[in-house]
């Protein structure tokens, strides 16, 4: 998502406190940026804290956003224990409860939300001072036990200690929550020189590392999907086939006959088959015969969307950027370049498909186990859909395998439709919804196809003028994110921005209507925006005779931090030094969710025309690094993640209806295709931005500018496929 | 029908054509093996049968009777365990739900190749997609792994 770019959330300095005397089992407290919630009165059950030391001698760091594999889990609990002084292996995790009001997230406008790599950006300075306050307190109820002024409380791996006294602070929680928070603003915080754990290497003999790899590792994580209450029926849907088909009229009878298959209902978006396991749902489904009114369905197939996505450009878009004399500085002296970027849809694919386990009783409750990016929306569409307050529907977060973007729907439709079905069975059982592979990759809510429409004119040996045309549908329309009759350019973010120094610019945007849904995909507008920015502007420097990094710094003179990780990859990857035969080298910058990426891709073509990715260098300007092994994690994964999208991945409609249907077909990146990648971070003490997503958008580019480095061709045309 | 499973003998009375991986994960609570396309193209539901990584995705139960089915959760061999390890020392999950099917993967490699080169590595495990593309630690874990070994 896009937000983050766009909130400009700076922290408030009004911070408020709230603290939860839990008696015996410790205390809470919690704290929020002024401006996102209120404090309002503290009750038991109001879990609504942040950091809660537990008599136990635990320190348990209450997430507002999903662990889904970004390391919030880690990252956050980092925070808490620098500020606190606590010994790693007390801290624990837990994700909090659906609650607007205490968990919101500020980069999007106070809604719970994990996306737009915003976790430890919006978080900082709120966990920090949840941790110092907690300190704080700690300390008090150390003097109070220890007889002595809190000024000569020493404070150091979760004890305190003074006049030859020690207790930890399990022993003083219960003195703790009888403490008065301190006003915010006379919090201190720790220099950077002091941290224990901030910016420190993971350390296995220290037992320092991801708080969520023992149970990965040993099996015990739990997901949505692995949770399986006594007596749960399984749910599949029958969805159309098309994008926009309405179910017309359906024949059960053949379904009702499966074994295990208990019910078959129709909702908003197909029929559902219910059964007493998967296998029956599975069978079922199969066995049912659906009629699809295709009336409104898309019809056409990719190579017609393309068509009619550059017929749009015959007349002008909303204007997005304008430098200098904009578009009309298309004509004049010099040599004009123009190229069509191809982009097809792309299917999230996480390695847990989609799922949720709904227990409802009617009139009464819900309680749903899920793996949600926006768990507070979620809670609204279930009651939308079975007339529950939100007080009456529990959202239990759970781990969830893999998401990137995929989880975060403004619709619900996954809770939505779970719902329905629980509602049409009248909640006699626990149902699990879930989605198989096919269903995943067939029913939409894909990063959107695209056409960027590039031109450049070239003069004395320098770009004049770059326009960036673009031809897409929007996501946000339509959703809380985008005020009404506002234009989505979070299409087009890192093209609208493109941060190099040319004296004429035109960048604008054709925003078409399809029946395909479509979703923010890891990194978003910039999956796209970036490769069409990094590689057009090789194709470019390589008319124009410049050496990629060389006119890259030229450009970018006024920009400090994309300078930085430009140089630092450049240096790190011998940029410039020579290469055996057959390798080259590809160079992209990008900046995205206020992080700063650049990535060097070394490319080996072979004689019969294939090609390798061997290496990639990157390096990153995330600002203050909270741990650097989860941010090398994070730019690894994201270099693979969008080095298989160029490489193999597209979603193709036929008449309307996908092509692919599964991994043989929608070929995900292997072990044999991940390159070897090399990480280096700039030392910054710039606030602390996004990791999850900045990795992915450089590295398309580095490769295509590798390959046109080895044949002198423009890549216009996604995926790359296997042949240079 | 008896199964099995992690040194334990169960029971199996259900449907001829149902896959493994949905006894395992509905029946017995054995969630470790993951369901991740149905169609063994991605081996996260790899689980070892006579010490062979098997696709439960597609592996009738019924198939298997008198074979030994070990999954992640009864994964205690040598082999598994310093798997297991160099998984845990090189954090290499991230949202970790491939990870059971790789470190059985692993498991089975390294049982028949303690000593593998970097190509037999990655011919041994690129059966096993990992969507948050953990591939490059997950080349190093087994190279660890095997050092583990000894």
């Amino acid at each position: 998502m896009n937000m983050a770019d766009t909130a400009s959330f700076t922290p408030s300095r009004r911070l408020v406190l709230t603290v939860m005397g839990i008696g015996a089992a410790g205390f809470a407290v919690g704290c929020t940026v002024g401006g996102a919630t209120a404090a309002g009165p503290v009750t038991q059950s109001a879990l609504g804290d942040y950091v809660r030391v537990g008599s136990d001698n635990t320190i348990t760091v209450y997430l507002r956003h999903i662990e889904f594999g970004q390391g919030v889990s880690t990252g956050l609990t980092t925070i808490v224990a620098e500020e606190i002084d606590a010994d790693w292996s007390q801290m624990r995790f837990e994700h909090s409860p659906a609650d607007n009001a205490k968990y919101g997230n500020p980069a999007f406008g106070g809604m719970m939300g994990t996306g737009g790599s915003t976790a430890i950006f919006s978080s900082w300075q709120q966990l920090r001072a949840a941790g110092a306050s907690a300190r704080e307190m700690l300390r008090q109820a150390a003097a109070n036990k220890f007889g002595v002024d809190a000024s000569e409380i020493l404070l150091v791996k979760g004890k305190a200690e003074a006049a030859g006294k020690s207790a930890t602070y399990g022993e003083l929680a219960a003195e703790a929550s009888k403490i008065t928070p301190p006003d915010p603003l006379t919090l201190k915080y720790k220099e950077a020189s002091a941290y224990e754990f901030i910016g420190k290497e993971r350390d296995s003999a220290k037992s320092f590392g991801r708080l969520d790899t023992p149970d990965k590792v040993h099996a015990k994580a739990q997901y949505a999907l692995d949770y399986h209450p006594e007596g749960t029926l399984v749910a599949l849907l029958a969805r159309s086939p098309k994008f926009g088909g309405k179910v017309a009229s359906f024949d059960d009878s053949a379904a009702k006959a499966v074994r295990g298959v208990t019910d078959v209902v129709q909702i908003s978006n197909g029929v559902a088959v219910v059964a007493t396991d998967f296998w029956a749902a599975k069978k079922g489904r199969e066995a049912l015969k659906v009629t699809w009114d295709d009336s409104a369905a898309e019809t056409r197939s990719s190579d017609a969307i393309f068509a009619d996505y550059k017929k749009t450009f015959a007349k002008s878009g909303h204007e997005a950027r304008k430098e200098g004399k904009g578009a009309s500085a298309l004509r004049g002296a010099g040599e004009v370049v123009t190229a069509d970027f191809e982009f097809p849809y792309l299917v999230h694919a996480p390695m847990e498909p989609l799922n949720c386990v709904i227990e409802y009783k009617p009139g009464t409750s819900a309680t749903i186990h899920s793996g949600s990016q926006m768990p507070t929306g979620d809670q609204a569409a279930a009651c939308a859909v079975l007339g529950l307050k939100p007080e009456q529907v529990t959202i239990v977060t759970m781990l969830a395998g893999g998401s990137f973007g995929r989880r975060a729907t403004p619709d619900a439709d996954l809770v939505s439709e779970a719902a329905q079905v629980a509602k049409a069975v009248n909640g006699k059982a626990p149902i699990k919804f879930m989605w198989t592979r096919e269903d995943d990759i067939r029913s939409g809510k894909y990063r959107p196809m695209s056409v960027h429409r590039m031109s450049a004119r070239l003069d004395k040996g320098a770009i004049d003028y770059w326009g960036d045309t673009t031809a897409i549908q929007s996501i946000m329309e339509g959703t809380p994110f985008l005020p009404p009759g506002a234009v989505d350019t979070s299409s087009i973010e890192g093209g609208f921005d493109i941060p190099y120094a040319i004296p004429n610019i035109a960048v604008d945007l054709h925003l078409v209507k399809a029946p395909t849904s479509v979703l923010w995909w890891r990194s978003v507008g910039h999956t796209h925006t970036a490769y069409a920015k990094e590689h057009f502007l090789d194709v470019l420097a390589k008319k124009l005779g410049k050496d990629p990094v060389a006119y890259r710094r030229e450009l970018l003179a006024k920009e400090p931090r994309l300078l930085g990780v430009l140089n630092l990859a450049a240096e790190k990857a011998g940029w410039g030094t020579p290469l055996p035969a057959g390798k080259f080298r590809g160079v992209a910058v990008h900046h995205s969710f206020s992080s700063y990426v650049a990535e060097v891709a070394e490319v080996s073509v072979n004689a019969d025309g294939t090609f390798h990715v061997d290496r990639v260098v990157c390096a990153v300007d995330c600002g203050i690094v909270i741990n650097p092994d989860i941010v090398r994690a994070q730019m690894e994964g994201g270099i693979g993640y969008g080095l298989s999208a160029i490489l193999g991945e597209a979603l193709t409609l036929k008449d309307g209806a996908p092509v692919q249907s599964n991994f043989f077909d929608y070929t995900p990146l292997r072990m044999a295709q991940m390159p070897k990648v090399e990480v280096f971070m700039v030392q910054s003490t710039e606030a602390p931005s996004g990791v999850g997503e900045p990795g992915v958008p450089p590295i398309g580019p580095a490769v295509a500018n590798a390959l046109l480095a080895a044949t002198g061709k423009t890549y216009a045309k996604l995926p790359l496929g296997t042949k240079a | 029908m008896k199964l099995n499973i992690n040194g334990k003998d169960q029971e199996y009375a259900g449907e001829e054509d149902r896959p493994l991986l949905w006894y395992l994960r509905e029946d017995l609570q054995l969630t470790g093996t993951k369901f991740g396309c149905g169609v063994a193209a991605c081996g996260a539901c790899t689980v070892l049968v006579d010490g062979q990584p098997t696709r439960a995705c597609v592996t009738p139960a019924a198939s298997l009777a008198g074979k030994k089915i070990t999954t992640i959760e009864g994964l205690d061999t040598p082999a598994g365990k310093a798997v297991q390890q160099a998984w845990s020392e090189l954090d290499v999950v991230q949202c970790g739900w491939c990870q059971s099917g790789q470190m059985l993967a692993a498991t089975a490699l390294l049982t028949t190749t303690p000593k593998p080169s970097e190509q037999q590595i990655t011919d041994g495990m690129t059966g096993n997609v990992c969507r948050c593309a953990t591939y490059h630690r997950i080349r190093g874990a087994v190279a660890r792994a095997s050092e583990i070994m000894g």
